[in-house]
């Protein structure tokens, strides 16, 4: 599937719920099926800066596609790193690098988006973008 | 008798609604909400007579002048200071801080010693920190105990004749620790170092006493007294701000400037460089002539009030531990759930528009003394009632619900 099918995929399944109650308590399933990172990578290096919870996120690639592993120690923040995971996992750098990700508005979960939430979800995005600038760097 | 659903009637923001649920504001230690009284005066400052002040000879310029150099008068009358150019406008208590700790930078010397509390906002670290790193002056910390209180005993072995200054906050702004301020002012004074006290969380609960206090500068925020950001004030004893340096160079400050020489302003102008903030200085003054008409034994008495009776009823949760139960507290309670991440909290209680602070509250050494990674924090004004606390506890328990 491409990052956009997947996108949708999931724009989908929150279009089922009629209120934020459901919606997260959907989030917080997701954070259950979280790929995890392996415990020696829960090193100072993998955790993402900018977020209150800790998040940590490994990377690697095979096949010129990138994979993630990650983990939280808040399950709010462990489901949206889910959804971020879900989306971008297995996907070549360069798709990763050119995704957008509009699709966090339309699953209701916009306040994320705000640039000083203590979640950050916006440096989740860009950590995940860099480990493929990383990655699409090897490749060229 | 406070009169809660009247003085509700003067915060418009009250009746705002967040995520289609009335807002209930527990975030008071951060920021307190402005009545419309303090509303009014800013309105009235820029529809009527914004002009700059201290130099302008039109009438404008003459009235701004008076209304701002009455709030000084105000604040000097509600915190009892001798004089009037005693008290600084700043910013805010971050300001004062650093105006205070840069100031001390000249008169410091390798060998001699600061003390903080290790109950402190960062604001009260980092600029110390700062001010040892400039002189070679040493960094030593008053010790606290599980409960939140300071370890006073501890303070006796820290002080010497190379202490020159002691800095500890009034109330603590992440556990609500009424600490003993007099005793530690004594103790310092014994020694013959200056004190300087952070009363951005004392302000909005206490009217403060400098000249019995017998404190040496005194610091707080108006934002957090119903008024506005981007003000505050220093207080400082004449003597002390005399033998301060200027922080900033610019207008206001000076008397008379050459090439070759700029000879300084005196008190309060040499550290009001530039144009101050007229507005937020004369609805400073408004903010504290209306907690003063509501009084502050009865915004004290009231608060207790909602302090035990939020305390009783989170007590009866299971999994709540409250961190800070010093004797001496005001009305801000932090607290976390067992297994359960503070933000997920917080986030869940803003989906049922309740706003409550969650993190280290910036003060992460308290919440490195604990072992925790942060707290939730519910901080109570006057404005807020025994009701908004039982819809509080009735969406935490539905939030652990959902979290466990």
């Amino acid at each position: 599937m491409t990052i956009a099918e997947i996108q949708n995929e999931i724009i989908d399944e929150f279009s089922m719920f009629d209120d934020w109650e459901e919606r997260y308590q959907y989030m917080i399933d997701l954070g259950k099926t979280l790929p995890l990172i392996d415990e020696q990578y829960k090193t100072e290096d993998h955790i993402i800066k900018g977020c209150q919870s800790k998040v940590w996120v490994h990377a690697n690639m095979q096949d010129d596609k990138v994979n993630f592993t990650a983990d939280s120690d808040a399950i709010i923040t462990k489901g949206i790193i889910a959804i971020l995971i879900r989306v971008f996992s297995n996907q070549h750098p360069k798709a990763i690098i050119e995704a957008n990700t509009d699709f966090i508005d339309k699953i209701g979960l916009k306040e994320h988006l705000s640039p000083t939430r203590a979640n950050g979800l916006v440096s989740m995005i860009k950590q995940l973008k860099m480990y493929a600038i990383a990655y699409q760097t090897q490749l060229s | 008798m406070l009169d809660v659903q009247k003085i509700r009637k003067d915060f418009p923001i009250l009746n705002r609604k967040v995520n289609g649920k009335p807002l209930i504001y527990f975030d008071n230690a951060a920021t307190s909400q402005t009545p419309q009284q303090v509303i009014d005066v800013i309105v009235d400052y820029y529809s009527n007579y914004n002009a700059n002040i201290h130099r302008g000879v039109h009438a404008l310029s003459q009235e701004a002048t008076d209304a701002y150099e009455q709030a000084r008068q105000k604040i000097q009358t509600h915190v009892n200071a001798k004089h009037a150019h005693e008290i600084i406008f700043t910013s805010g208590t971050t300001h004062g801080i650093n105006l205070v700790a840069n100031g001390f930078s000249s008169l410091l010397k390798e060998g001699d010693e600061v003390i903080v509390s290790a109950l402190e906002h960062h604001s009260n670290i980092v600029p110390w920190q700062m001010l040892c790193e400039r002189t070679g002056a040493t960094l030593k910390i008053i010790p606290m105990d599980d409960n939140g209180d300071l370890i006073l005993s501890e303070l006796d072995t820290l002080l010497n004749e190379n202490t020159k200054l002691v800095f500890v906050n009034h109330i603590s702004n992440a556990l609500g620790t009424i600490n003993p301020i007099e005793d530690i002012i004594d103790k310092a004074h014994n020694v013959g170092a200056a004190v300087l006290v952070d009363g951005a969380q004392s302000c909005p609960h206490l009217k403060p006493d400098v000249q019995s206090l017998n404190v040496d500068f005194y610091v707080c925020s108006a934002h957090k007294v119903c008024g506005p950001t981007g003000i505050g004030m220093l207080y400082g004893k004449e003597e002390w701000l005399n033998k301060l340096p200027p922080y900033q160079g610019g207008g206001e400050m000076i008397a008379e400037v050459t090439f070759e020489k700029t000879t300084y302003a005196g008190l309060p102008h040499k550290f009001e460089a530039g144009t101050p903030n007229v507005c937020g200085g004369i609805a400073f003054g408004a903010a504290i002539d209306y907690m003063n008409a509501i009084g502050f034994e009865t915004i004290a008495q009231y608060e207790h009030e909602l302090l035990e009776y939020a305390t009783h009823q989170l007590q009866q949760i299971e999994g709540v531990k409250i961190y800070g139960t010093a004797k001496k507290k005001t009305s801000v309670i932090s607290f976390n759930v067992a297994n359960i991440h503070p933000y997920d909290i917080g986030t869940i209680l803003d989906k049922m528009g309740i706003a409550v602070r969650t993190g280290h509250h910036c003060a992460q050494p308290i919440m490195d003394f604990y072992k925790i990674p942060g707290t939730i924090r519910a901080s109570f004004m006057f404005y807020n009632t025994k009701e908004e606390i039982d819809t509080f506890i009735t969406a935490l328990k539905k939030s652990i619900l959902m979290l466990s």
